[in-house]
């Protein structure tokens, strides 16, 4: 059995070590991607398209204007004199904030009465305009404590004594600068793995189907189940590789921290794969040809990407949708991979997704074996 | 160009549609399960945070505030620690996102000196989400913070509490509740549309050489560019019944805000699903040549469909290189037509800019995929 099974894993990276093109496609396209996703995915919000309207031409609302110039979160783009032009830069999508300061702005504050600032946001998209109007309210509280105790130290009419105050102290665990890097570039190794290792088993097994070398092989003494094997755990090795060049490029490159432990990210990535190898395989058992196994994995893929967790929390899916989640491998490997990069947990924590990941490797493999066998009758 | 044989191939395309009816069926219900599943699970609002709270002080005070973060929708109070490393292994383990840890001096502090602090401990590894988490934590605090305040100076008989000097009062447009739904399934949209039509296409010609038909069709007077309008044509009409399904499941089950035209609608759509289609036209037709351009095909749409379109991250906030990439992801084009549609009612002459980037991509893709097919039997 075993003198089967490794002659047909010599005859698989024969193939591999003839076809060039192969290579070339196993190294470099996941490598751009890296590069390329990792710099893409992104929540974070910087340089904000602004346009400012000032009527009231102080010493006060410049003092404002420009703790919004030297803040790195908004790039004043224009400096509008009417309303029609703050109107139009927002409509035409210019700029995606427009702050208005009405004429008696400094006058009000001199007096001690609010000071209102309008300001105008683009909510198109509702997490920029929300994360854009958090940085301005940080900048506007800060300008209004410092007018505070600026006027408290002149002895102007201020407010007397000190404001009763109660604050929340932020501190981000695991990710003390909130780099979003640091989030991303774990799922992109997840998901480019995802996608590489379920279209490369899916189409290996239906091509020697469609170009008819799955008969040749089927006359040899050769078990479906040696078959399989043979077959998988080469993508399995190219899994385990893929996954470690990426890692190690993403890493390095994105100078994304790496406090875990590498064994249970190795344990991890082989329960992955083995759940992967699996989905390509049924994928592979249901399709007749490349062109049908190409479309299963856009249909099959997409939504496990997406509802991985990789950029849409689950949490904030419905309660049926979050439990359909827990089929899903990639959900369960990035919370493994997120957590060996950046949390350092151990088993302890991670033992449910780990067996998660088992359980739907040992049912995915079971059943596509279990199928492979009666469509080659 | 004859207009004979395209009609002719495009008859002949509908009969074999028509006679396999399981295909048909799964083009029909492919976009709409897809699209009830990623217009459910797509969200970026954080709401029932899971929050773990260590109260040290335990009075009336501390308790007052943890009973506004139970109130707030943002937060939900799972658990309650009295041991610090209780709270590290909640953390650690993601049964609480963030805790709140209320200092042993906290009331006597807030009497004292008139400021106090409590912490939050945040799990930053999704930033996004603590990012946000993080400024809801602030507002419930600073409601809190101002409720003390108009009791303390009520108390002292001043009834008007102090105000901030400057407060933004913002108004949101276009998306007046900033819900994310309704800038994410404009996306989805194109994104379900961007599958679909690759999935309809890559079929049509492999099952040529499949059936063995392909000899006939090659023996016969029509060019690469006859049979390819008339291959698409059929699906061009089962693309726009899908789109129509897809659009319609946005506008009124989801219930996303539509401002824009029809016309605008239908004309982008069109649009988008002619160089969808030609997209699956060509890798249908350069698969059978390149063994291989499947993985890459799928490499250079799945992906990039999602990360670069603009769909979830903002285009504006990548670096210039990667600026450049997405002006190849044809997606792009129609998640900002259709975002615009939607919320903006965006017009035709608003949408020139991405409209005759599509123009453009439509016409290298006929022409590559035309020049791709080359009617040999090799």
């Amino acid at each position: 059995m075993f003198e089967r099974i490794l002659q047909m894993l010599i005859k698989e990276f024969l193939e591999l070590k003839r076809d060039k093109w192969a290579r070339f496609r196993l190294i470099v396209p996941p490598l751009v991607q890296m590069l390329v996703f990792g710099y893409a995915a992104t929540f974070e919000v910087y340089h904000v398209s602004t346009i400012v309207l000032d009527r009231d031409h102080t010493q006060e609302s410049r003092e404002l204007i420009s703790r919004f110039t030297f803040s790195h979160r908004f790039d004043i783009v224009r400096v509008a004199e009417t309303d029609a032009e703050v109107t139009n830069g927002i409509g035409r999508s210019e700029a995606a904030l427009a702050i208005v300061i009405h004429a008696d702005f400094a006058k009000a504050l001199r007096q001690g009465q609010a000071a209102p600032l309008q300001v105008i946001v683009d909510g198109t998209n509702s997490n920029t305009a929300l994360l854009s109007l958090g940085y301005l309210d940080q900048i506007v509280t800060q300008f209004s404590a410092d007018y505070t105790t600026d006027l408290i130290r002149r002895g102007a009419a201020g407010p007397k004594g000190k404001p009763i105050q109660v604050t929340i102290e932020p501190r981000p665990w695991y990710n003390a600068d909130l780099n979003g890097k640091w989030f991303f570039v774990p799922g992109v190794v997840g998901s480019l793995t995802l996608v590489l290792v379920v279209s490369l088993t899916a189409s290996a097994i239906v091509r020697e189907r469609e170009v008819g070398t799955l008969e040749q092989i089927i006359v040899t003494p050769i078990r479906p189940f040696e078959y399989i094997l043979g077959k998988t755990v080469p993508f399995f090795l190219i899994g385990l590789a893929e996954v470690a060049l990426v890692t190690l490029f993403g890493t390095l490159w994105f100078d994304v921290p790496f406090v875990g432990n590498p064994l249970i990210l190795l344990l991890g990535t082989s329960l992955f794969l083995l759940s992967s190898l699996g989905l390509g395989l049924l994928i592979s058992t249901v399709s007749k040809t490349q062109q049908q196994a190409f479309a299963a994995n856009f249909l099959v893929v997409n939504p496990l990407f997406t509802l991985s967790g990789f950029s849409f929390p689950i949490t904030s899916m419905p309660e049926p949708l979050q439990w359909l989640t827990c089929l899903n491998p990639l959900r369960y490997f990035l919370v493994v991979i997120r957590a060996t990069f950046l949390k350092g947990t151990g088993l302890d924590a991670l033992w449910p997704d780990l067996l998660g990941m088992a359980a739907l490797g040992v049912a995915l493999l079971g059943f596509s074996v279990l199928r492979f066998r009666k469509s080659l009758d | 160009m004859r207009l004979r044989r395209i009609k002719a191939i495009a008859v002949k395309e509908t009969l074999q549609i028509r006679r396999d009816p399981i295909s048909l069926l799964i083009a029909l219900l492919m976009p709409f399960m897809q699209m009830t599943l990623l217009g459910y699970g797509v969200s970026l609002d954080v709401k029932h945070l899971p929050v773990c709270v260590f109260d040290r002080e335990a009075s009336q005070n501390s308790q007052a505030l943890l009973k506004r973060f139970q109130a707030s929708e943002y937060f939900t109070i799972v658990e309650g620690f009295d041991d610090y490393r209780e709270v590290t292994t909640a953390l650690d383990r993601g049964t609480c996102r963030i805790a709140i840890v209320v200092p042993q001096d906290f009331s006597e502090r807030l009497s004292d000196t008139g400021s106090s602090a409590v912490q939050a401990l945040v799990d930053a590894t999704d930033t996004n989400t603590a990012n946000v988490a993080i400024g809801y934590a602030q507002a419930v605090v600073s409601g809190f913070s101002a409720s003390v305040e108009l009791f303390v100076e009520s108390l002292n008989g001043n009834p008007v509490a102090r105000l901030q000097p400057v407060a933004a009062q913002s108004r949101v447009w276009f998306n007046e509740d900033l819900e994310s739904r309704n800038f994410i399934i404009p996306g989805v949209v194109a994104l379900v549309m961007a599958l679909v039509g690759a999935e309809l296409t890559s079929l049509t010609i492999s099952r040529e050489w499949e059936r063995g038909t392909m000899e006939l069709l090659i023996s016969t007077p029509v060019t690469p560019m006859e049979l390819m309008l008339g291959k698409l044509l059929p699906y061009f009409a089962v693309g726009m019944f899908d789109a129509g399904l897809c659009l319609g499941l946005a506008i009124f089950w989801f219930d996303v805000p539509f401002r824009g035209t029809l016309g605008t609608l239908f004309f982008t759509t069109s649009l988008f699903l002619i160089v969808v289609l030609g997209i699956g036209y060509l890798i249908s037709t350069a698969i059978r040549s390149q063994v291989g351009a499947a993985q890459i095909g799928l490499l250079v749409t799945l992906l990039p469909c999602t990360l670069l379109s603009g769909f979830a991250f903002p285009i504006d906030q990548m670096p210039p290189a990667v600026q450049g990439v997405t002006y190849l992801v044809f997606a792009r084009y129609y998640v900002t037509c259709l975002r615009a549609i939607f919320l903006k009612g965006a017009g035709l002459v608003d949408l020139a800019a991405p409209i005759l980037a599509m123009i453009l991509y439509a016409g290298i893709v006929a022409f590559l995929a035309a020049r791709a097919f080359r009617k040999r039997l090799d």
